[in-house]
């Protein structure tokens, strides 16, 4: 997609963590000797299906081996050096810290994580911005982690994995949201994530496919449980962000919710206005993947019934890929104007950039 | 028209009647367990309309009487289909067998045989798939059982292997798989985040288990070993459907690799096999949105028209029916559909 | 537009209601604490008889947690899908501008003043629909 106007920004790049040992430099003695004599790997290994070709683009792995996106000169060649040349790229590395089940291990490996995305990444490139990493399954830690990191302007937001073992609009994460919003960062849920519960309703499918497709179903339920908790009641200017999980699931969600509204919300009296009244004014979505129809008016029906032009922001989602969800020519087929707010102006104004 | 969803509530006492006395002693000192995870303060008493107790007492939909009152003579409903929510998922399958036998039984002799518009679905003990066969081999030609009934919180998602032999008997017997919102998972939260707070929630994501099963069905390749088989969704929702598609088919032209079996886009499996019940109606924004979700659906030919009586989000035939666009389609939604599904004549 | 007498004033007490037909309309006549007032028995979204709903408070929130009610048996919830609207204004709670019951006048006269003893014929604009009208009972009016 192209950039009417200022230049663009990329809200969803990943930074690949290569390995535990690139944590060791940040980590507290006490963890680097145990992970030294355990063998531990940390939170980085097999959870996807080795090989797959939703995780990395053909072409990508540098010739040691490494992952690609795993060093900041990665990003700066196939993401800035590339067309659109954002003028900024936020990064989300998704580590599964919420997978460690041990308080002081997740809170050191995330600590760690942000160490190391500050130095390896911020300190290296003015153009990058970086979600903070946190333990979400212990609120109280995932608190102290942002206070900590909410000093070095290079951290715009707060990131959380998407499946979580309970819904993020449950009373016990309320003082991750607090946080958050005393520093004015935006929270964004990211794809994926390794609670340990299963990623669907009915228990774990047999394929990663199955996983991926339905993970839009996380997305709905994390929506739904953040706006009917009253998380947006508490805190009016708080923004979220839904990162790779794509949009075209959101009007179909937002009739049935506010629909049931209308009829249960003595459940919920501190919601005043309809679901997606909250949706419109808070929430904004990355653009890859799409996966909205090919058909250029329907898609273009999509968009609208989103019902504002703020909700988008363009994302490469670097290094993954999502196949040929939403080509050029669909996004074409909006009018400038929404581009220029898709490719920047929504993104300018959530990271205040 | 024809209703394709109608719960008829069968009592405790009713369904004790026709077990055997080994089952009745054993279910009177042990019972069906609650099932956890459930425990919300729900819209309103039993889920029901609150127009829906029946004049001379009993529970929602217990009174046959009152339903023919309420709701087959009010509407012109000449065929209705029981879809009975009683649970046949307990830990002991055999007791879970013998509760769903005598639950038919209990159908066939209070409520098929004194009404000829009813027709209704088979509860099996769907969790231990040799009993459900059983059972459906029972009944193997009485038309009036029309499908075969799975709640849609089941234990795995219902593409898994451990659920094929049903499906093998159902294709075999000619009857549709109705699935419908309920069931016990036997420990899963009822989304893949976990237990929500709110009934508001429960309801609005309620559409989860529906998408876990339509992707597990397509994905495992349930269509290609069970080429005649048909899957019913009930109460499930349609608005979702298509979004969900456009992300299902262009994921799996990317990871197809990974089942070789599947030989088409998992869209064509859903509108080969899939058939879908209207009730909750969504109620979008503007009624032209409607149009354009139903068009955009692709599936005309497969949407069943049913009203959830006697609960509290029950749809009314008129104005529910007035959403879809054109006397033909609706035509097709009011009564077509569900009679050449169901073969209804 | 015609007043029509609907009821005895002592046949809904407070907190009670009564449903009535009114030149072919399907009324509820509610009386909050000695004020009647009337409401269309039609739910305006999928049409049920929304005036044997149940009646309760007024359930407002000052923030996520917190819960106020208020006006006990003033608010009218759908027996279906639980749509709740103001007996005393008809409005709907979720929109109340944009969706809303039909509400109808009410007023309370006693007999003597519908009926003239020299003729027991009933003067006007009033129409008793249903009884004879007494000197010695008080009636609720509702204006269609």
């Amino acid at each position: 997609m192209d950039s009417p106007g200022s230049q663009a920004i990329d809200c969803d790049v990943h930074a690949v963590l290569p390995s535990i040992e690139a944590l060791l430099p940040f980590l507290p003695a006490y963890w680097r000797e145990q992970i030294g004599q355990t063998g531990f790997k940390g939170p980085t290994g097999r959870w996807y299906p080795p090989g797959l070709p939703t995780s990395e683009r053909p072409g990508l792995r540098p010739a040691d081996g490494s992952p690609a996106a795993s060093r900041v000169e990665h990003i700066q060649r196939d993401v800035l050096g590339q067309a659109p040349h954002p003028s900024h790229a936020i990064l989300n590395c998704d580590c599964a810290v919420e997978s460690l089940h041990n308080p002081d291990a997740a809170s050191a490996v995330s600590g760690a994580l942000n160490e190391w995305i500050a130095a390896a990444w911020l300190a290296a490139d003015a153009r990058l911005r970086a979600s903070i990493v946190v333990p979400s399954q212990f609120p109280e830690l995932a608190v102290q982690e942002i206070n900590r990191r909410a000093g070095n302007p290079g951290f715009v937001q707060v990131l959380l994995p998407v499946r979580s073992e309970a819904p993020y609009g449950s009373r016990n994460f309320r003082p991750v949201f607090a946080a958050a919003a005393r520093h004015g960062l935006p929270v964004a849920l990211h794809y994926g994530g390794l609670p340990g519960n299963p990623p669907t309703p009915v228990g774990w499918p047999s394929f990663y496919l199955e996983e991926y497709a339905g993970m839009t179903g996380v997305f709905q339920t994390q929506l739904i449980s953040i706006i009917a908790g009253g998380v947006f009641d508490e805190h009016p200017g708080l923004r979220l962000v839904l990162a790779e999980g794509g949009f075209a699931w959101l009007p179909a969600m937002l009739w049935r919710f506010d629909k049931n509204w209308k009829g249960l919300r003595r459940e919920i009296p501190w919601v005043r206005r309809p679901p997606s009244d909250y949706v419109r004014e808070h929430v904004r979505l990355t653009t890859a993947p799409a996966d909205a129809p090919e058909d250029p008016a329907q898609f273009r029906d999509v968009v609208a019934q989103l019902g504002s032009d703020a909700m988008l922001l363009y994302a490469s989602d670097y290094p993954h890929a999502h196949g040929d969800s939403a080509s050029d020519a669909v996004w074409s087929g909006l009018s400038a104007e929404l581009r220029g707010k898709i490719m920047s102006a929504n993104a300018r104004a959530l990271y205040k950039l | 028209m024809v209703d394709c969803d109608i719960h008829n509530h069968l009592t405790e006492d009713a369904v004790s009647k026709y077990l055997p006395k080994k089952w009745r002693d054993y279910d009177r000192q042990f019972g069906r367990r609650m099932t956890p995870g459930d425990f919300y303060p729900k819209a309103t008493p039993m889920a029901s309309r609150t127009d829906a107790w029946p004049p001379g007492g009993g529970p929602p939909g217990s009174d046959l009487a009152f339903l023919r009152k309420q709701l087959l003579d009010a509407w012109p409903i000449e065929v209705g289909i029981l879809n009975t929510l009683i649970s046949v998922r307990n830990q002991f399958r055999d007791y879970d067998a013998a509760l769903a036998t005598a639950a038919n039984a209990c159908q066939v002799a209070e409520w098929l045989a004194p009404e000829p518009r009813l027709r209704a679905s088979l509860l099996v003990p769907y969790e231990d798939a040799a009993l459900a066969v059983a059972e459906i081999r029972r009944h193997a030609g009485d038309r009036r059982f029309v499908q075969v009934l799975i709640p849609s919180r089941t234990s795995e998602p219902l593409g898994q292997r451990k659920y094929w032999p049903i499906f093998a008997a159902a294709a075999e017997s000619g009857l549709p798989i109705g699935i419908h919102f309920g069931g016990w998972s036997g420990g899963h939260p009822i989304s893949g985040a976990g237990w929500p707070t709110y009934y508001l929630e429960y309801h609005t994501g309620m559409i989860q288990t529906f998408q876990a099963h339509l992707i597990s069905l397509v994905c495992e390749g349930v269509f290609e070993e069970f080429p005649g088989l048909k899957i019913v969704f009930i109460e499930g929702g349609l608005a979702w459907i298509a979004p969900l598609l456009w992300r299902l088919d262009r994921s799996w032209r990317q990871l197809k690799a990974e089942n070789p079996n599947l030989r088409r886009a998992p869209s064509e499996y859903v509108r080969g096999h899939f058939w879908l019940t209207t009730q909750p109606i969504e109620e979008p924004p503007e009624p032209s949105q409607f149009a354009g979700m139903i068009s955009g659906l692709g599936m005309d030919d497969r949407l069943l028209f049913s009203t959830d009586y006697p609960h509290w989000d029950f749809d009314n035939p008129d104005s529910a029916l007035s959403s879809f666009p054109g006397p033909s389609l609706r035509q097709k939604v009011r009564r077509d559909n569900a009679r050449a599904l169901y073969r209804l004549d | 537009m015609a007043k029509h007498i609907v009821s005895t004033v002592a046949e809904i007490p407070p907190g009670t209601r009564k449903l009535v037909e009114v030149a072919g309309r399907s009324i509820g006549v509610f009386n909050i604490g000695g004020e009647f007032f009337a409401l269309r028995n039609r739910c305006p979204h999928q049409g049920a008889a929304l005036c044997t709903g149940q009646l309760g408070s007024a359930v407002t929130s000052p923030g996520p947690g917190r819960y106020e009610v208020d006006r006990a048996g003033e608010i009218l919830r759908c027996p279906w899908h639980g749509w709740e609207y103001d007996v005393r204004t008809g409005q709907s709670w979720f929109d109340p501008k944009g969706v809303r019951v039909k509400a109808y006048e009410t007023a309370v006269a006693p007999g003597s003043a519908l009926v003239p003893p020299a003729t027991g014929l009933l003067p006007g604009p009033y129409v008793a629909e249903t009884f004879a009208v007494s000197i010695e009972e008080d009636y609720v009016l509702v204006e269609v």
